[in-house]
């Protein structure tokens, strides 16, 4: 029976995924997920025979209240950090269930037990160092940029290697040290995995590690032979590996590539600047460029996050479509440090998401725009990519915003952006640079607008 | 291998294939929810958690217990919570002005 009910929530968590897909479904599918969540909590509560309720229920009352807090207080701009912080929370979780399993076992563990033993203190402890190493970065306490060690690869690859031998060991002579030297082994590896990769491959980071966190649920499932632990993480695992490769091809990036490449990490002092003339616009100009507009596009980027302008953004297009304009935002797969970071800010500022097109759908619309109006983004929009094969993000698909009849930048200088080149948009006829923080200059050309 | 742990595995890869599936057209707007929300699902470890601690064998264990239980539940009511509180802000405009 027991059984049975488990295969009910996951029943649950598949549907629930499904309806994730669909904005008008999501929310149920939310709903659905967490019932089926309840379901496999009580059900574990009911049928095992819990001698310590005392520490259950501490945990569960520590863990809902930290975890709702930390959930109904977060700011919209945070939810990368909150979302890696999460993710290696589940990480910690599986690997001291694995923990606890070793604990508890008192004699010979069979093979295949010692290796998904290993695999979830090995994955679910990557996934929680890395993942707050992620944290770190993304909440600012770490720096952002790529931080390399020397000889950081190998020095990885040998920790890797150094946990296929542990796992062996461990298998081999069922050896409780070995499975804590595991987890050390791998608790330095999440550390200086993550600490070498930038600021903008967050996204393929995020992913990954989410996908991670359900991997290690699942080792942990084999571990004390749960199905549901099997099937929930399995899923979860999945999901994340779609949203890590999906990211990827929006960079034109391997993963191998956004791991180890320490991509970003000769940034700014090495960027050769162009000495072309831009063309730097007043909020008037800008002003007036837009009012006299029939069809306008925001291209936000993580710019718009750090400026918290996306308040800002949606009264000045508000404004614009009441007269008339129409006013869309062209949002590219990896703009921000995580998959859909742009969607979420703007839901966050009442933008209804049928405006916000992605690549597909924003660049047919180009040629028939007006103004593009650029808040905070850079390499998403760099025609290098499209143009010079000798470009370090040759192929990466951009917004290509350059077809439009009038480009305004928002953007504090002509400083490049994450991957350390020069963007020749940016010196072009068409394009006009404001030079201001995102928020104050949004509020200005809004005045601006309202003084014409 | 046990019949067990190969049941286990046909579990595995088929839940994985099920997951490839149900999720490979979900459009970029959700990816973030979708994130959130399969990340509340990796907290399904909780029943491993449950388990540990309320066996209650020792203070080890026990102490391996309560920390699992409250990783996971944080992850598990955090995340849910949290991508209910997204996709609320997910609207369809009612009436576009024009």
């Amino acid at each position: 029976m027991t059984q049975l009910l488990y295969l009910l929530a996951a029943v649950a968590f598949i549907f629930g995924l499904k309806q994730l897909g669909s904005p008008r479904t999501a929310r149920n599918g939310n709903m659905i997920a967490s019932a089926g969540m309840l379901l496999a909590i009580v059900v574990t509560l009911i049928d095992q025979e819990i001698a310590s309720w005392g520490t259950v229920i501490a945990g569960l009352v520590v863990g809902g209240a930290v975890g709702a807090a930390l959930a109904i207080r977060v700011q919209m701009t945070a939810m990368p950090q909150l979302v890696a912080a999460f993710n290696g929370f589940g990480g910690l979780a599986s690997t001291l269930v694995a923990l606890a399993e070793i604990d508890r076992f008192d004699g010979r563990f069979e093979v295949e037990t010692s290796v998904v033993t290993a695999l979830a203190l090995a994955i679910g402890t990557v996934t929680f160092s890395g993942s707050f190493i992620a944290f770190g970065k993304l909440q600012g306490v770490l720096p952002g940029r790529p931080i390399l060690l020397p000889a950081g690869q190998a020095l990885n690859a040998a920790l890797a290697v150094a946990l296929v031998a542990l796992g062996i060991w461990a298998s081999a002579a069922d050896s409780v040290a070995a499975f804590w030297i595991i987890v050390f082994v791998a608790f330095v590896l999440g550390i200086l995995g993550v600490i070498p990769i930038g600021g903008a491959d967050m996204p393929v980071v995020i992913s990954l590690l989410n996908s991670l966190s359900g991997v290690a649920a699942s080792m942990a499932g084999f571990v004390i032979s749960n199905e549901a632990l099997i099937i929930g993480g399995a899923l979860v695992g999945a999901a994340g590996m779609i949203l890590t490769i999906q990211m990827g091809e929006a960079m034109n990036r391997s993963l191998a590539n956004v791991l180890f490449s320490g991509f970003g990490s000769d940034g700014g002092s090495a960027a050769v600047m162009s000495d072309k003339p831009v063309k730097s616009a007043t909020a008037d100009d800008v002003a007036i460029s837009l009012a006299y507009a029939e069809r306008v596009i925001v291209v936000p980027g993580y710019g718009l996050a750090v400026a918290q302008a996306q308040h800002a953004v949606r009264d000045l297009a508000r404004d614009l479509e009441t007269r008339g304009i129409e006013v869309n935002y062209a949002i590219h797969p990896v703009a921000g440090r995580m998959p859909g970071h742009m969607n979420v800010l703007l839901a966050e500022a009442d933008v209804p998401y049928d405006q916000l097109l992605d690549l597909d759908q924003s660049n047919p619309r180009f040629q028939q725009t007006d103004v593009v109006l650029i808040i905070g983004a850079n390499d998403v929009v760099n025609p290098s990519a499209r143009d010079d094969s000798t470009s370090p993000i040759y192929g990466m698909p951009i917004l290509e915003v350059d077809k439009a009849r009038t480009v305004v930048v928002v953007k504090r200088s002509l400083s490049p952006g994450f991957a350390g080149i020069d963007n020749p948009l940016f010196y072009e006829d068409g394009t006009m640079m404001f030079f201001s923080d995102g928020k104050a200059a949004l509020e200005n050309i809004l005045s601006a607008i309202g003084e014409l | 291998m046990s019949a067990v742990f190969i049941s286990g595995i046909v579990v595995f890869v088929l839940a994985a294939f099920v997951g490839l599936e149900v999720i490979s057209k979900v459009p970029p707007t959700l990816h973030t929810p979708l994130m959130s929300g399969a990340n509340a699902i990796s907290g399904i470890t909780v029943v491993g958690a449950l388990i540990a601690a309320g066996i209650g064998s020792g203070a080890t264990a026990t102490i391996l217990g309560f920390l699992a239980v409250t990783a996971a539940t944080i992850n598990v009511v955090g995340g849910f919570l949290v991508t209910d509180r997204m996709l609320e802000m997910f609207k369809k405009k009612p009436e576009r002005k024009t």
